[in-house]
């Protein structure tokens, strides 16, 4: 078992044919996901390195594919447009790796995307991966490897730190998701818990958080509420300065709200080990599991 | 992004959103002659800086305050005269202050009421949402904080947009009588289509001042830009004043390099945004300072990394520099070559901490120890930051 993606996975690419996107189609094609189809329009009918399909419209791929996954590398002017489209083509999981999509245009695709029962990843987020059968995203794959750890973070490079810390211990992941750096995105930290939380082949999960919005301290209460499992978490941005925006667009510490201190301080009163550097993750891990 | 006041009033004067009549001046005799332009017997000068806090603010040669109300268009003209070209220091340009260029001369209205009103964006809803509160004029942080019932939130549905009864809801919450209601409401529509016409990230119109006269008008205004859409807004682009910009900041936009001046000593490179922050909880874990944030990206070239790391040898505060890469789609071989060009070019003024993880890692650090390069390895996250704040520091490290 594991979390959204696994073997059956059939992925489609919407942008294969760009610089970002036909790099990281190949790479997941090679680290073993079925790479069904890929869109890009007025490019349909060409092939994408001799075996996968192109096509115009996504419910075109669809039809002659049965792809239920997408994954987004369209520049970010047209990527709600394409969020949107997957969503229509009766997608099911659409991961939108794509960074720099206005604010604007995130407000009306996740509203117009209630009308759906698809799961949106992202955007501005690496991916996911359930180590050894299916990987949707930009992280390097050999830093993983098939376990009982389930991981989800808002950032991209703090995921393969955690991710290869618990390699190093001799663990292993379930499924790492990377929910992104934007302040308006699809799969929340909390949601993404719940999906974890619910899947028996993980037995413990880390959770990586940062500065800016609540979805720290509403994971926090889920976890309070609901979750048997030991949860271990990082908060980037305890020393960050208010009112500046640290590189994700929803790192930003605004009028004394989205504090790390006060995110830390609701994951501990929820029974989380909270790391207190990130290079002790691993150990906590290791820790959270002997309990 | 951030613009300066004259030019958020003209934006929000252009959406139909009323202002006070005046005119913004590079030169004591253009504000002179605004002055005289006005009809009325009161003006108010203000000195335009991208940071707020300028009533309380003092200029550096000991000028006191920002903001002056005279009576004479010759008073005008001598304020104006002490402001531009001078610097002014508020609670939020930091003890180097920023240069004003020019102030806005304005009629001095005579207020009945001071209201608060903003428009933001509500990231748990995803959607806009209208900030009122009769208590205008203060920071909304500190009504918020002692008088939480004294503000209103409007969420707006993002695909209907600012619906009538909201805006009277609104408009009743502030105070307005029931016969009122039409300047409100008008007021409060434009504002609405500004933000989202503009891709704005913040409107904010604080104080909005109910005149003696009964007419609605923004005394002062902020509005705020969402970066990621300013493709689409040329005209918005066209407002930034590089002045107002951190000189170091300006430098790593040109390379787009995402990049934030502190106030510390160790330079910091980092690839990913969470990285980079976690780096510098790190230092300060070691009991360092940093000097910078810097992420260079997950896909960063290696003119990228070149110039990123003579961003940080150019800046004279930063004492020791730390790289600090997990390698994912930026593979280390190509940060260490990067690394290598840049110190061929420049040789490094300061000791250098590197600590290398991830993809193609062994090249990296072959590459890197055969350059002969005075480079510190590190391999623990931690003993990379102690290693960088024993550098900083001055002492010789093991």
């Amino acid at each position: 078992m594991s979390v959204l993606v696994d073997a059956n996975t059939r992925l489609l690419v919407q942008g294969i044919t760009g610089k970002s996107g036909s790099f990281h189609a190949s790479a997941c094609k090679e680290y073993g996901t079925q790479v069904v189809a890929g869109v890009t329009p007025a490019r349909g009918g060409e092939k994408f390195e001799n075996t996968v399909p192109i096509f115009d419209t996504v419910a075109e791929a669809v039809d002659a594919t049965q792809a239920n996954a997408s994954m987004i590398f369209v520049p970010p002017e047209f990527a709600g447009d394409a969020i949107l489209e997957a969503a229509d083509a009766g997608i099911q999981l659409i991961v939108a790796i794509t960074e720099g999509i206005p604010v604007m245009d995130m407000m009306r695709v996740r509203h117009a995307l209630e009308e759906y029962s698809c799961v949106l990843i992202g955007p501005n987020c690496p991916g996911i991966i359930t180590p050894g059968a299916c990987k949707i995203g930009i992280m390097p794959g050999y830093i993983h490897r098939p376990g009982n750890i389930g991981v989800v973070s808002r950032s991209g490079t703090l995921t393969y730190e955690a991710v290869w810390q618990i390699t190093s211990q001799g663990l292993g992941q379930s499924t790492c998701i990377g929910v992104g750096g934007d302040p308006i995105h699809g799969l929340t930290l909390q949601k993404a818990v719940e999906y974890l939380h619910a899947d028996p082949d993980t037995h413990a999960i880390v959770m990586i958080g940062e500065i800016g919005g609540s979805e720290e301290e509403e994971a926090a209460e889920y976890i309070h509420a609901r979750v048997k499992k030991p949860v271990v978490s990082f908060i980037a941005g305890a020393t960050a300065p208010p009112g500046r925006r640290m590189g994700h667009a929803g790192a930003i510490i605004s009028g004394g709200k989205g504090t790390a201190q006060a995110k830390i301080e609701a994951l501990k009163k929820a029974g989380v080990r909270v790391a207190q550097t990130l290079g002790d993750i691993g150990q906590e891990v290791v820790a959270a599991l002997r309990k | 992004m951030n613009i300066h006041e004259y030019q958020a009033r003209d934006l929000l004067s252009s959406a139909g959103v009323a202002v006070p009549r005046g005119a913004v001046a590079k030169t004591a005799e253009e504000a002179e002659a605004i002055a005289r332009s006005l009809p009325c017997n009161s003006f108010v000068v203000k000195a335009q800086v991208h940071a707020g806090g300028r009533g309380k603010g003092h200029f550096q040669d000991g000028y006191k305050s920002g903001v002056h109300l005279v009576k004479t268009p010759h008073q005008v003209r001598d304020v104006a005269q002490h402001m531009i070209g001078n610097t002014l220091i508020t609670h939020q340009t930091g003890p180097e202050g920023k240069p004003v260029h020019s102030v806005l001369v304005g009629e001095s209205t005579e207020i009945a009421r001071e209201l608060y009103l903003a428009i933001v964006l509500d990231r748990s809803s995803g959607c806009p949402v209208i900030v009122a509160s009769q208590q205008g004029g203060m920071e909304i942080e500190a009504v918020a904080e002692k008088n939480p019932e004294a503000i209103l939130r409007e969420v707006i549905h993002p695909g209907l947009g600012l619906q009538p009864y909201q805006a009277r809801k609104v408009s009743i919450f502030l105070g307005f009588p029931s016969t009122g209601l039409r300047a409100p409401c008008r007021l409060l529509h434009a504002a609405y289509r500004l933000f989202i016409e503009k891709d704005c990230s913040q409107v904010e119109i604080n104080p909005l001042a109910v005149t003696k006269g009964g007419d609605v008008v923004a005394l002062d205004a902020k509005l705020n830009f969402d970066d990621n859409a300013l493709f689409r807004h040329k005209e918005i682009q066209d407002l930034q004043d590089p002045s107002q910009e951190d000189p170091r900041d300006l430098a790593a936009a040109e390379h787009h390099l995402n990049y934030i001046g502190l106030e510390g000593n160790i330079g910091c490179m980092v690839n990913g945004a969470g990285l980079a922050m976690a780096t510098l909880d790190l230092i300060q874990a070691a009991g360092g300072k940093p000097a910078n944030f810097l992420d260079v990206g997950g896909g960063a070239s290696e003119q990228m990394i070149t110039a990123a790391f003579r961003l940080l040898q150019a800046d004279s505060s930063v004492k020791a520099i730390l790289v600090n890469i997990f390698g994912g789609i930026l593979k280390c071989d190509l940060l260490a070559q990067g690394m290598i060009s840049a110190c061929r070019n420049n040789p490094p003024r300061v000791p250098i901490i590197v600590r290398l993880q991830g993809t193609n890692v062994e090249q990296g650090r072959k590459l890197l120890k055969e350059s002969g390069l005075p480079l510190i390895p590190a391999e623990g996250l931690m003993e990379a930051a102690e290693k960088a704040v024993t550098a900083a520091s001055g002492k010789k490290g093991k």
